[in-house]
């Protein structure tokens, strides 16, 4: 049929069409600008307030960034170098002060000569927690992981080497405990993996130490909190809040979910303190009061001060993160558990814990980053954490009235290391959603 | 056929109390208990056997005792003559004020930027992007510091302002000077004062201007009864509505009730906006905003409201796509369907974490210790605990209003919560 009418009717065309280029405005750069950019009076409007915006930044900013010098012994050579070549009051940034002082930026007043003890330290956390991270690394580095701690320690406080084995040997003291004693009775099992390397520390370490010490002294040289300083004081104390506030985290958040009203009322009491005052005036509370609530005579490290406390903060932050992945397992979950016959720990850790972990991820994270950014707060309790060592070098004469350039490079740093913690966050969530996908 | 016995009666044996469920819970509890009264026990009596040997004792009555330094922003009439009591309430309403103003423009810039970042625009949203990720991953006290610093380094002295060759100006039709020892913008004052308070002259040979509380109560109060009388007026228009299906008119009754009474209370009162203007080698009158609040409340408020960006953004994107297009299927209006539909689900997705961000705001308000803004961190807690030398008392206290602020708050958010949530079996 429609064979004879293409022969009969003349109009009717009988070839395909070559395929032609779409309208201008409807490919490539110009369909996109004209989508995303001037869809409609009001967004036109948010476009050409943006760009002003973004081009008033670059502006004034630009060309300090450009023009930034970055070899100068101090701000007025900084001056002059800037007036012999650009000109009298241009606008060049100084960034001569981060060539020469970023050691103490980073490291704070730790022993020149021993700043690889840091960076190694750096390197065996960054080993050790790469298992836990990502589960595509092999299962066995997980034991690696468990030393990580006492090397740390060893490293970055260093002294004799026997202290931390000896106190490491306590917890496997603990697990032979735990292994022997369970076999007889799980409840004699537990007590003895707590009772076990208490006895051992208070007991056997002391003079299993200086015992070991006498026969030979291995080691490193012993540097003292006090030499702790800049980016190296905020990631020790981030990093050991950090590990040591999740498990009492979850701790807390179990207790307030607990059926034994006196466990749940205490563990409501401690969260809600916590959380109800601010970081500063706990900080303050270390320094001033810490010495009142202890028997007389003790007094200990000012860093460990600030590390229990910074720990108890976000680990009451964390609790009430937990609690809410707790609350928002449906309940048939609990249940179910139950109806299996799983006592109230083996349903936790089989059944509750890891969804309620999973979903508490993001939150955790963020506590985390929260966390971290708040261990600048320790300035105020007399620890040169970077933005205390930026007013010390601002102090000195050479650096007198250097703001910006100090600023920039604390503020860059600490986006590196928060930002990545939020990706890594992103990527876990993304990888452990299970539904919808 | 077998006749039921009886189970056996059980005798409570001992080992019960660690075998069995029923008794082990009140074993751990017990447990928990004493560990937990022994632990305190400690602390108390550490405490007690230290400040025996400091020779010192527990009361509070240094709040009644002269304070004897002077504090540069005060809410309420305060001297150096006055109590530490005294100076630890200017030091809170300090505090209050400086998270109520964080809050409300941190909520304005959060819920602007939320919006935005979900803007198809691609300059827009990536604008936004920027300044949500630079805030949220960057300290806090950083920001403070580093706008004291923008504050304090890069603004124009009072001195550039003067004379015919100046270098700098006031902005806003010369009504605010901005300048390196704060800001300084127009107050209100009026010309028949109800507050007794003293009047001064703006400018020299001027007509003496006052303000107090008792004006702005008067003003607040009609403004307050116009806005009830408004929603009088509304609810009557509801029940027309339902009766009869006709919305009467009613917007131009509602401009008039709003602008009118006040107005007339503003014109009897005498009011008359009195600008700051350069005298000696600072500037005089309007009010001075100084370079800590000033550094102290922006910091949190875009800091703040980064974060209020993200859970508003949570929040619009939580509501499925589904209520907008079943809202369209009914024939509701694109206005209609957003204040009735999206927004009040979308409320209650964003109101709990607003909530606990105000909280947070309010909390890192205690930076104030980074610029000397005086809050009551400054004054009860540092002032007046360097005087007195009562750290724990003072701590205390300091730490116990924090602690009500928060728990006001949250009690709040909880009422909220159990109002609109959701009823699950």
């Amino acid at each position: 049929m429609s064979d004879t009418n293409a022969k009969s009717v003349s109009y009717v065309r009988d070839t395909m069409l070559d395929e032609q280029t779409p309208p201008l405005a409807e490919v490539g750069v110009i369909k996109w600008v004209r989508e995303n950019l001037f869809s409609g009076p009001l967004n036109t409007v948010l476009t050409i307030i943006s760009l002003y915006v973004v081009y008033w930044i670059v502006s004034h900013i630009g060309p300090w960034l450009v023009n930034g010098i970055w070899d100068a012994g101090s701000l007025t050579e900084c001056r002059a170098i800037r007036n012999a070549t650009l000109g009298e009051g241009a606008s060049a940034a100084c960034f001569a002060v981060i060539t020469e002082r970023w050691p103490q930026l980073i490291f704070g007043f730790y022993p020149r000569d021993a700043y690889w003890r840091p960076v190694l330290a750096l390197v065996v956390f960054l080993l050790g927690i790469a298992p836990i991270l990502f589960d595509s690394l092999p299962r066995k580095m997980l034991v690696g992981t468990v030393a990580t701690p006492f090397v740390m320690y060893m490293l970055l406080w260093g002294g004799s080497i026997w202290g931390p084995i000896v106190i490491g040997l306590g917890f496997i003291v603990g697990v032979f405990a735990f292994r022997f004693l369970a076999a007889i009775n799980a409840l004699l099992g537990t007590i003895g993996a707590i009772l076990g390397p208490i006895l051992f520390w208070l007991l056997l370490a002391g003079p299993l130490i200086s015992v070991l010490n006498g026969a030979t002294t291995i080691g490193l040289p012993f540097i003292s909190s006090k030499e702790f300083g800049g980016f190296t004081l905020s990631v020790v104390i981030g990093i050991s809040a950090i590990i040591l506030s999740l498990p009492l985290g979850i701790l807390l958040a179990l207790g307030r979910q607990s059926d034994l009203p006196i466990i749940k009322y205490s563990a409501v009491v401690f969260i809600e303190v916590i959380r109800g005052v601010p970081l500063i005036v706990w900080l303050f509370t270390a320094s001033l009061l810490l010495n009142y609530f202890l028997p007389p005579g003790t007094n200990f490290d000012l860093m460990l001060r600030v590390i229990i406390m910074v720990t108890l903060f976000s680990a009451a932050y964390i609790a009430e993160v937990v609690r809410g992945g707790l609350a928002a397992l449906p309940k048939g979950q609990y249940e179910a558990a139950d109806a299996l016959g799983l006592d109230y720990w083996k349903s936790m850790r089989l059944i509750i814990l890891p969804q309620a972990l999973k979903i508490s991820i993001p939150g955790i994270v963020n506590t985390f980053i929260g966390l971290f950014k708040d261990t600048t707060l320790v300035v105020f309790i007399g620890l040169l954490d970077p933005i205390g060592l930026a007013g010390a070098i601002r102090a000195s004469t050479e650096w007198n009235g250097v703001y910006w350039e100090l600023f920039l490079f604390i503020g860059i740093m600490f986006f590196i290391f928060c930002y990545s913690m939020g990706r890594y966050s992103q990527y876990l969530e993304k990888k452990l959603q299970r539904e919808h996908r | 056929m077998s006749t039921l016995t009886d189970p056996p009666t059980e005798s409570f044996r001992l080992s019960q109390l660690i075998y069995d469920t029923r008794y082990r819970s009140i074993t751990i509890q017990v447990v928990a208990f004493i560990l937990i009264l022994a632990g305190m026990a400690w602390l108390v009596n550490n405490t007690i056997s230290n400040l025996q040997a400091l020779g010192k004792d527990f009361n509070f009555g240094f709040l009644k005792n002269a304070a004897g330094y002077d504090i540069n922003q005060m809410l309420i009439e305060y001297n150096n003559q006055m109590s530490h009591g005294r100076a630890a309430m200017v030091g809170i309403l300090n505090t209050l004020l400086v998270a109520f103003l964080g809050c409300l423009t941190a909520t304005v810039l959060g819920v602007f930027a939320g919006v935005l970042r979900l803007s198809k625009n691609w300059v827009v949203n990536k604008l936004m992007a920027v300044y949500v990720e630079a805030f949220r991953n960057v300290p806090l006290l950083l920001w403070i510091i580093l706008i004291f610093a923008i504050m304090t380094e890069s603004m124009p002295r009072p001195n550039d302002f003067r004379g015919e060759d100046a270098t700098s100006s006031m902005i806003l039709g010369d009504s605010v000077a901005v300048t390196n020892r704060g800001i300084w913008i127009p107050r209100v004052g009026f010309t028949n004062s109800i507050s007794g308070q003293e009047a001064v002259a703006p400018t020299e040979g001027a007509v003496p201007l006052a303000s107090g509380l008792f004006d702005w109560v008067v003003i607040f109060g009609v403004l307050g009864l116009s806005i009830l009388a408004i929603r009088f007026i509304r609810r009557r228009a509801d029940r027309i509505q339902e009766a009869t299906g006709v919305r009467p008119v009613t917007w131009y009754q509602q401009i008039v009730l709003l602008f009118v009474p006040v107005g007339i209370a503003l014109f009897a009162l005498g009011a008359t906006i009195v600008q700051p203007y350069l005298r000696g080698f600072n500037f005089t009158e309007g009010i001075h905003l100084r370079n800590s609040l000033i550094a102290l409340w922006f910091a949190l408020s875009l800091y703040t409201g980064a974060f209020i960006a993200e859970n508003v953004r949570a929040g619009i994107l939580a509501i499925s796509k589904g209520q907008s297009e079943a809202a369209f299927a009914l024939g509701l209006q694109p206005n209609r369907t957003m204040s009735l539909i999206i927004l009040p689900q979308a409320m209650r997705v964003i109101i709990p974490p607003l909530i606990s961000q105000y909280l947070n705001l309010t909390k890192n308000s205690s930076l104030a210790i980074a610029v000397g803004y005086m809050d009551v961190r400054a004054t009860l807690g540092g002032i007046t605990i360097n005087q007195t030398g009562r750290e724990l008392e003072g701590m205390l206290l300091l730490g116990g209003f924090y602690l009500v602020l928060s728990l006001l708050i949250s009690g709040a958010m909880n009422l909220y919560n159990r109002s609109t949530q959701l009823q699950e079996r």
